[in-house]
């Protein structure tokens, strides 16, 4: 294997960048699901159909899941880099992890517009 | 008082062990270093760096009751006995407290720690105001024992590409230095996912460094300035 070079790699601060920024954005959301539900008085089937039936919350959740993904993506991917040192198991681990979380940003739009 | 001193010989001994120690000595306002060289007195085989026995030089760092610090100025009634001693973590054993600390200085050589400046040298000095000079306080008191590196649990998992908390800070005590004209460059040399990045923020450096200082927010700086270039 080669070694690799002391000098930077050129990237990581946008990665980093947006671990904050993702998980601002679901931190505001979260905050807001929970108070939206605090102040209703009765919480059933219908609130919650009321509720994901505009388009604005549904585009909101699937912001969410997209940070979610991405906020996941990135440290799951950090600590891959740590304890998985062998190349090709690292990319398998790498490819597998991006497959399943796209899988689930696919399956999210169809659980928020399926219905 | 009683010692539980990590021992290890690698030409002797097929594996590290622990020896126990006992003083007659009262802690009084001793510090742990004055107690260690008492021990070396019973038995001249344990082995220790150590120079200046005052927290300047750095040589003494070892892992004390489980915390990084520096033996000579660690009083010795703070700790609780039994006192356990084991070298720095994450760093290979030479010799009991001894450890190798090539890794560490090959990080800390790796930011080019020393002023760039390519215009001529003035005749007297390179000046700054007094409000410049503030910006490397907190920075230059380092003296690089190694107490924060080896506390940071990203620098025992890749000690090879992460820089590490001391390591860091002597790059934002050059960045930081309004005399360097080498910034663009040595933001380039750290943006990288193991280089600055695999600091995950433990703050344990922050715990541990015997001179008070904070890697932690001086790696923030030079994330800071990063994320201002980039926008």
């Amino acid at each position: 294997m080669v070694d690799r070079v002391v000098t930077g790699a050129h990237y990581g601060l946008r990665d980093w960048l947006i671990q904050r920024i993702s998980a601002m954005l679901m931190a505001l959301c979260s905050v807001a699901l929970v108070v939206y539900l605090l102040l209703q008085p009765r919480l059933d089937y219908d609130v919650w159909t009321g509720l994901f039936s505009s388009q604005v919350i549904r585009a909101l959740s699937l912001m969410f899941m997209i940070s979610l993904f991405y906020h996941a993506w990135i440290g799951v991917r950090d600590v891959v880099m740590d304890y998985v040192k062998p190349a090709g198991a690292r990319l398998v681990c790498h490819v597998l992890v991006i497959l399943a979380l796209l899988f689930y940003a696919i399956w999210s739009v169809q659980i928020l517009w399926g219905f | 008082m009683k010692f539980r001193i990590y021992r290890y010989n690698p030409d002797v001994d097929a594996a590290p062990y622990m020896q126990e120690y006992a003083l007659e000595a009262e802690a009084g306002d001793m510090m742990l270093l004055d107690a260690l060289l008492l021990i070396k007195q019973q038995d001249d085989s344990l082995s220790l760096r150590r120079s200046c026995r005052e927290g300047v030089c750095g040589s003494d760092a070892m892992n004390i009751n489980g915390r990084n610090g520096l033996a000579c100025i660690t009083p010795l009634s703070s700790l609780k006995q039994p006192i356990e001693l084991r070298p720095l973590p994450g760093l290979p054993v030479i010799r009991d407290l001894i450890v190798d600390m090539t890794q560490f200085f090959k990080q800390y050589h790796s930011i080019k720690p020393f002023l760039i400046n390519n215009d001529p040298p003035p005749e007297t000095e390179r000046l700054q105001s007094p409000e410049q000079r503030a910006h490397l306080n907190g920075l230059y008191e380092c003296i690089l024992c190694g107490c924060c590196t080896t506390a940071c649990p990203s620098f025992w998992w890749n000690s090879d590409k992460f820089v590490g908390p001391a390591g860091l800070l002597q790059a934002y005590r050059f960045i930081a230095d309004t005399r360097d004209q080498a910034t663009a460059e040595r933001l380039d040399n750290l943006e990288d996912p193991y280089r600055l990045f695999r600091c995950h923020t433990v703050m344990n450096c922050v715990d541990v460094c015997p001179k008070e200082l904070n890697p932690t927010e001086a790696i923030g700086k030079i994330k800071d300035l990063m994320t201002r270039r980039m926008v």
